[in-house]
């Protein structure tokens, strides 16, 4: 390659404002995120139209630190990558909007990427020599897919979920049991201290779709087991319980990765989306893996969270491709992965 | 000095050129379609018409609520975005104020009303005879007690905005001083007048930097609203 090509990255999809600034697809030379949990912490899930509100409040910040850090000015930019779904319409909007604005006042070309799109290329950027074809396992508050990846900026989704996503239903596990808001991490620790087989809750398999998921099954069958020990006067070990649920959740998650794979003939998996942060899942998906010889890659968990590194690892890919977007691009809340 | 203005509050995108002496291009939709596609097509389609360099462009002013929230935010997202590319200030014009300032040379009281659901307008009390006036500060109201207060002023009254359509029928029947509705070529919130409006605002040296600006939207989101009801009774 004679010149280095530099994206800027804006993402805004749920409750992270990010900026990024990525050179030629795979190195990060700024990655800053403005998370607002904290805010949405206070009403136990993110609230659309404060989210909407705070991005307004960091988008500009946002940019002109990444812009910042990377050392680097607008005129050193080659082109705009932003998220333009899935995710809250009004979230969306809000980096969106900002980056078409920044793509016409400079004459550079503009580039929509594709929430997952940009989690799946998280990978990219820590794995210099990955490369399509691989597995994709993508898991976060949003999404749960099985995704092959068969070329840069080609999927094919194997699986998705029935119901709630994996990230959720941690999500919704979690406030069950007081542990609060965010699920994820907080069953994470809590279940270190317990034992994953101490409670058997049941895997849902769905006929004639063997890569889908569902958790709603899962998270019934938890709610039931604490009601029934609250009408029996039971204690209930906190810890074991949530082991054993997020060892069901890892279960579902790793073996329909791996029976894909192997069915697909490939030897990569790798995992991307906040969930691919959960150290149970990781441990688990990295034996299997070993055990059936498969290369195992999965970001680090600044990456895996939602952040502007991936969606401009993502653009990166689709701008040597020859995508660009006109100044009428839209946000899309319920955006397919691989549709254009 | 050329100012462009961005109006997209409510269902009417528009957008404007303005310089000093006059309005080089003005470019409104009222007609249903989402501010997302079109505004910024809009303005890129009247800078190429106008044979304007976008570098020209000396500060934009915004329509910054209350309104749709929505609305508010693709105004606001699209002047911060280019505010932060070209380098150029923003000038927050109130909503309001910028739809009351399009009547000029009137003794009446101006009175915009937005349809803010639940039978509330936003709205403000301006005058312009000679020079524009705040009265009242814009703020949301229920239009019942909007008619009362401007009963106890015995003046003559000009309604305009999208309120005007939903509360013909409650102001028919409770205003008692003499009122007129503005006709449809000034009734709406139109970038020209936002534009103008900004241009003075402007040159009495108030703006800010593209990063500042916020839209005001007069209102706290529900979510906010239902909590601060929860803590006010005691049981969070």
């Amino acid at each position: 390659m004679s010149k280095d090509t530099l994206i800027l990255a804006i993402e805004s999809s749920c409750d992270e404002t990010a900026a990024a600034v990525v050179k030629n697809g795979r190195e990060v030379l700024s990655n800053v995120i403005s998370s607002q949990i904290a805010l949405h912490t206070l009403y136990g899930g993110v609230v659309p139209e404060i989210a909407s509100r705070k991005h307004m409040e960091a988008i500009n910040q946002v940019i002109e630190q990444a812009l910042k850090e990377a050392k680097v000015t607008l005129d050193d930019i080659d082109a705009i990558g932003v998220t333009y779904g899935p995710g809250l319409v009004g979230a969306l909007l809000v980096g969106l909007t900002a980056a078409k604005a920044i793509a016409y006042a400079t004459d550079k070309p503009l580039v929509g990427v594709h929430h997952i799109e940009g989690h799946i290329s998280a990978n990219f950027i820590e794995n210099k020599e990955l490369e399509p074809p691989f597995m994709c396992l993508v898991v976060s508050g949003g999404h749960t897919h099985l995704v092959k990846v068969k070329d840069y900026g080609e999927y094919e989704i194997l699986g998705r979920t029935r119901d709630d996503a994996a990230g959720e239903a941690f999500d919704k596990v979690a406030r069950a049991v007081g542990l609060g808001y965010p699920g994820g991490p907080k069953i994470d620790k809590e279940a270190k201290n317990g034992n994953k087989h101490a409670i058997e809750f049941p895997r849902a398999n769905i006929e004639g779709a063997p890569y889908d998921f569902s958790f709603s099954g899962l998270k019934s069958a938890v709610l039931n087991y604490i009601n029934q020990c609250e009408m029996k006067n039971i204690e209930i070990n906190r810890p074991d319980l949530v082991a054993s649920f997020q060892n069901a959740v890892v279960e579902s998650l790793v073996t329909r990765a791996i029976k894909a794979a192997k069915e697909f003939g490939m030897d990569k998996i790798a995992i991307a989306g906040g969930v691919a942060s959960n150290t149970a899942l990781r441990e688990e998906i990295s034996k299997r893996c070993k055990e059936n010889n498969i290369e195992f890659y999965h970001p680090s968990p600044i990456l895996c969270t939602d952040n502007a590194a991936m969606i401009g690892a993502a653009a990166y890919y689709e701008y040597i491709k020859g995508t660009r977007h006109g100044l009428d691009l839209n946000a899309i809340p319920n955006l397919k992965l691989g549709e254009r | 000095m050329l100012v462009l203005g961005i109006e997209s509050s409510s269902m009417v995108a528009s957008v404007a050129i303005i310089s000093d002496e006059k309005i080089i291009c003005e470019y409104t939709i009222n007609n249903k379609k989402t501010h997302s596609q079109t505004i910024l097509p809009m303005i890129d389609e009247m800078i190429k018409m106008s044979e304007i360099d976008k570098k020209d462009i000396d500060a934009i002013a915004v329509s910054g609520g209350p309104g749709s929230f929505t609305g508010l935010r693709i105004g606001g997202a699209l002047a911060k975005g280019l505010g932060f590319a070209l380098n150029i200030p923003l000038i927050h014009v109130k909503t309001l104020e910028g739809m009351a300032f399009q009547l000029y040379g009137t003794k009446e009281l101006i009175v915009p009303i937005m349809d803010a659901k639940r039978n509330q307008v936003y709205t403000g009390i301006y005058e312009n005879e000679n020079e524009f006036k705040v009265i009242k500060e814009q703020t949301p109201q229920d239009i019942e007690e909007l008619i009362q207060e401007l009963n106890q002023t015995g003046r003559k009254v000009t309604f305009l905005g999208d309120g005007i359509f939903c509360y013909k029928d409650i102001i028919e029947e409770k205003c008692k001083v003499e009122y007129t509705f503005a006709p449809s070529h000034c009734n709406m919130p139109r970038a020209a007048s936002v534009a103008a409006l900004g241009l003075k605002m402007y040159n009495e040296g108030n703006y800010q930097n593209a990063s500042e600006f916020l839209p005001d939207y007069l209102r706290v989101s529900q979510a906010e609203r239902e909590r601060n009801e929860r803590l006010k009774h005691g049981n969070n």
